[in-house]
């Protein structure tokens, strides 16, 4: 029997970022119907920052999540509808809402080091019998034996499977290996990866993971995404095929839906410019990238420098308002 | 000089802070830690020469002396404490989310507070940015203020951690209920570098008003009064306005009393609480 890998697309979340938080009703009902005739497993839609991520520090959303996710449901008859939720933005509350809206599956997501303030999230979500995952961000911050302690504490509060981000697209593909590869050793759960596109190893590092025993892999529509996006969905389903391995997935469905619901809505193309391969060489979180496009612009900085420093000073997910610090502090040094 | 006896309830962290904060006050006296289990904290205070009970807030009750209590245990715990501890005639400083009393910042709301019995002291990310939320609301009308506090990961204690959305809810509330914004929303976020970082404070509001000169003035006398009770609390960025959008950022260094420098989180909570006990104390001895 081949391997069954269940594809999570994320375009209408992490690809949300790169939308400027601007999906509508109608482009959400597009893309949605569509990947569900594809038949991807978990179509994931929120905010790009996860449940109640609209604030001044990540963007507005255009329109209301729930309103979105409500679309979503409208459409949606096999995949499971998804949604982030980032403790310490979003609440259990949110959580319910997105619920009585129609979300089934949930991915909550700490910082690598930091599992343990999700678990009465998780234990939330289990009790609404929603499909939960435990989701650590900027794995490439700690050691596999570390991540390993922290995916531990996921299993024991009843997570359905781990995953793993690599939210600033830093690692080498043995570095994602060493990561999956230990985790689905030493888990009873399966194991997810997510990759961004950063240094140009999306896709690879995708791969890398499913050889390391991953059974869950993220994936968006032309790539969508933060920084240089995510591990291109409409490639990752063919390279699975080519592989050998099962996906459920119709190819030429998934390819329609990138092309016509979401080639035709994207605000720029999806590459790896200067600032986005400084995100993955610095090890710096994707969403970074446009907020400190804007600090550049405002304090007539470089945004490579902003993205540096950012990265010396160890800044985690969702630290968007230490991008105006740095633009601060770095034109203030230039004056003096 | 005569001075205000105490009683911490919870020997943690916060309750031990407390402790080397009320022995360096000028108006109040530490008198018993009050623990549930033996436990190290409970051994610090017996080592320092005070009052210990592991009997819980009971034991307490009928010490006609005590006055005030700090209770630094936990939201449904102090729910329990907070009707024994008004029945006793005690004034109680509710270091928890539970909310049973008003919302304390000091440096805000304090005049306005008069013979309450129960102070709820917030959040830690609430004491470091309803000030400013204050400041920039008097100067310009806030329509919606939103924090984002960053703590070291090292300085979030296991019950900051069960109960992240607590700190997310009740931040929120007091940036409306006494920051002025009409609407709040807050954030919090744990970082884990080494060295660990100093507590940082981001607060954007977007309003009506945004008259630049007024603005500035008004958050600079505001961190002046904060600065009195939290030495350790600066401005790392002035105020900065984009059209409509103030954003102003404050670093919260800690002054070291137990806990490390870089736990600025736990030390301004603590700070203001004792601010908050200093008062009723002078009003006391006043009388």
């Amino acid at each position: 029997m081949k391997d069954r890998i269940r594809i999570v697309d994320t375009t209408m979340r992490d690809g949300s970022h790169a939308m400027s938080h601007s999906f509508t009703r109608e482009q959400v009902r597009k893309i949605a119907a569509g990947l569900d005739e594809a038949g991807v497993d978990i179509i994931e839609i929120s905010h790009g920052d996860g449940l109640a991520g609209s604030s001044i520090n990540y963007g507005f959303s255009g329109t209301e999540e729930m309103e979105l996710i409500e679309e979503a449901a409208s459409v949606i008859e096999h995949a499971r509808l998804g949604a982030l939720l980032l403790p310490g933005i979003g609440t259990i509350a949110d959580l319910k809402e997105a619920h009585r809206r129609g979300v089934r599956a949930v991915r909550i997501a700490t910082h690598v080091t930091e599992a343990d303030v999700s678990l009465q999230h998780i234990k939330a979500a289990k009790d609404m019998g929603m499909f939960t995952a435990g989701f650590l961000m900027m794995v490439h911050m700690a050691e596999p034996k570390q991540i390993l302690e922290q995916a531990k504490l996921f299993e024991d509060a009843g997570v359905d499977y781990v995953n793993l981000a690599d939210s600033a697209g830093h690692l080498l593909p043995e570095e994602v290996r060493a990561r999956v590869g230990l985790l689905t050793e030493k888990l009873s759960v399966p194991v997810g990866f997510h990759a961004h596109n950063n240094l140009g190893l999306a896709a690879a590092n995708s791969l890398a993971a499913v050889e390391a025993g991953a059974s869950y892999i993220d994936g968006t529509c032309r790539g969508l995404g933060a920084g240089a996006g995510n591990c291109q969905i409409e490639v990752l389903a063919a390279l699975l095929e080519r592989k050998g391995c099962q996906t459920g997935i119709n190819l030429d469905k998934l390819l329609q839906t990138a092309e016509e619901a979401v080639e035709p809505i994207m605000l720029r193309p999806q590459t790896i410019d200067t600032d986005s391969l400084m995100l993955g060489y610095s090890g710096v979180y994707s969403s970074f990238l446009l907020h400190a496009r804007r600090g550049a612009e405002r304090f007539g900085l470089r945004t490579g420098d902003i993205l540096k420093e950012l990265g010396r000073r160890g800044m985690v997910g969702g630290q968007e308002d230490m991008i105006l610090d740095v633009a601060y502090q770095l034109s203030s040094s230039l004056k003096s | 000089m005569e001075k205000v006896k105490t009683a911490i309830i919870g020997p943690g962290n916060i309750g031990s802070d407390l402790m080397y904060k009320i022995m360096r006050s000028e108006y109040l006296e530490m008198s018993h830690m009050v623990g549930i289990v033996e436990s190290e904290g409970i051994r610090r205070a017996r080592k320092l020469g005070f009052e210990t009970t592991t009997e819980g807030v009971e034991a307490i009750l009928d010490i006609d002396e005590i006055k005030i209590v700090f209770d630094a245990t936990g939201a449904k715990a102090h729910a329990v404490h907070a009707p024994l501890l008004r029945k006793a005639g005690k004034i109680a400083i509710d270091m928890t989310p539970a909310a049973v009393g008003p919302y304390a910042v000091p440096c805000v709301n304090l005049e306005s507070l008069s013979n309450e019995m129960n102070f709820n002291m917030v959040t830690c990310g609430g004491q470091a940015t309803v000030p400013i939320a204050y400041a920039i609301n008097q100067a310009a009308d806030s329509e919606y203020t939103e924090i984002i506090s960053c703590i070291s990961s090292k300085s979030a204690g296991p019950g900051t951690r069960a109960n992240i959305d607590e700190f997310t809810e009740t931040t929120a509330r007091a940036l409306e209920l006494v920051g002025g914004a009409d609407k709040g929303k807050a954030i919090i976020i744990l970082n884990p570098a080494e060295p660990p970082l100093m507590m940082t404070n981001t607060i954007h509001s977007l309003v009506r008003n945004p008259d630049e000169r007024k603005i500035q003035e008004s958050v600079r006398k505001m961190v002046e009064k904060v600065r009195e009770y939290v030495p350790g609390y600066k401005l790392r960025t002035p105020p900065m306005i984009d059209g409509n959008r103030v954003t102003v950022i404050v670093e919260v260094e800690g002054a070291g009393d137990f806990l490390p420098k870089y736990s600025g989180n736990l030390d301004i909570i603590n700070a203001a609480a004792i601010e908050v006990a200093e008062k009723i104390a002078r009003e006391r001895l006043q009388n």
